[in-house]
């Protein structure tokens, strides 16, 4: 037996070696295990110490002063807590959080429910279910650019086919509604488009909950004579759990934060109807320029969003351990 | 002979109150809970107005207790 390099890319490391300068190659193999791991990673914490936690520093800075972004050479003076106590104190901002729950509770719900739903019908492994698996992900593919303009034409009064498919079911005509430009109609407008977009997230995460689920249980179900719903609910959804909670985080992280899909479909309207926080942050920080206040406005958001998660992750750790 | 499972109940209960995770742990959460709630019910502005102080106590306390042995 030879100690020669067989495979294509032990020949490829061996030339590597051999073309590496002597200097450097001597420098990096005095370096320990832990130094060369150190070496890898700092980059990565660099970038997210740039991009991530400097940017919520100075934010945390700026909620204490009166600076405003549209006048940078302006003196900047520390204000205290007074932009919380305005944030605190602000009816409209109060009312675009009662949106934000609303739109966060339903689409959270409708996702999980749907998205669980297609997971256990994917899970049956019928003919054709990869390619059906694909076809269901594709919404989540999509840009949420995308995804808001050709809702906007789905929702047209005159020509929407969503309009038509409801006039179809219900016998409503379809132009005696308008999805978006209706005050009770246009909050769900956004609803549905969010769990069009998103549900098939929920039902990929769940297909891994589902799939991770041994046979061997069912199996033992089937000798005991469990029904298929016992079986559902003592095994199926307890050893999905973890997963769907999993699903369900991730999700309210995010939906706390959307911007971009009501943006393109109503952009706050009709009114403040569908005005969320982030839309009522954005017109704080970019339209009336008060930085420092849409700032401590963000900290708030922030210190929700983080508290929740804390306790959420403390909730699914009980779970995964029983 | 006291077994070690014992010898640990008898050290946990040495512990005072609020230097026992579990409980502690909970407190927290209610706290975290009870702002949320606070801050997005549509019901009173004045508990809007609380919501983030009670949200950062129960935050801060969170991130201090679950650090506390088990």
């Amino acid at each position: 037996m030879t100690d020669a390099p067989s495979t294509i890319a032990e020949r490829s490391a061996e030339m590597l070696a051999r073309a590496t300068p002597t200097t450097i190659a001597v420098r990096v193999r005095g370096f320990s295990d832990r130094a060369i791991a150190w070496l890898f990673i700092t980059p990565t914490i660099a970038l997210l110490l740039a991009i991530n936690i400097f940017p919520l520093i100075w934010a945390v800075y700026l909620s204490f002063t009166n600076f405003r972004a549209n006048r940078p050479n302006a003196e900047v003076e520390g204000v205290g807590l007074r932009n919380y106590q305005r944030v605190l104190n602000d009816p409209d901002i109060w009312i675009a959080m009662q949106t934000t729950a609303h739109f966060v509770f339903w689409t959270i719900l409708l996702q999980t429910v749907i998205g669980f739903a297609i997971a256990y019908l994917i899970d049956r492994k019928f003919r054709g279910h990869a390619f059906w698996t694909t076809v269901i992900l594709i919404p989540m593919m999509l840009s949420p650019a995308v995804v808001g303009n050709f809702w906007r034409f789905l929702y047209q009064p005159q020509i929407g086919l969503f309009n038509y498919i409801v006039s179809f079911f219900t016998g409503i005509p379809p132009s005696s509604f308008e999805m978006l430009g209706s005050v009770a109609l246009a909050p769900w407008a956004i609803i549905i488009v969010d769990t069009w977009m998103w549900a098939p997230y929920v039902m990929l995460i769940c297909l891994a909950g589902l799939r991770s689920i041994p046979d061997y249980i069912y199996e033992a179900a089937e000798v005991d004579r469990a029904s298929a719903w016992r079986q559902f609910w003592s095994i199926t959804v307890p050893m999905a759990l973890p997963f769907i909670m999993l699903a369900v985080l991730f999700r309210g992280i995010e939906n706390f934060k959307m911007f971009d899909m009501v943006m393109l479909l109503t952009g706050g309207g009709p009114g403040s109807t569908t005005e969320v926080a982030s839309i009522t942050l954005k017109r704080e920080a970019f339209e009336s320029w008060l930085t420092g206040r849409s700032s401590a406005f963000a900290i708030i958001l922030f210190v929700a969003v983080f508290g929740l998660a804390n306790i959420y992750v403390k909730a699914l750790n009980r779970v995964k351990q029983r | 002979m006291t077994t070690p499972q014992e010898l640990n109940r008898a050290a946990r209960q040495k512990r005072p109150f609020f230097l026992r995770r579990g409980p502690m742990e909970n407190i927290a959460t209610v706290l975290i809970g009870a702002g949320f709630l606070m801050l997005f019910q549509p019901f009173l502005l004045a508990l809007y107005t609380y919501s983030l102080t009670m949200l950062l106590a129960g935050t801060v306390m969170f991130i201090i207790v679950s650090k506390f042995p088990e």
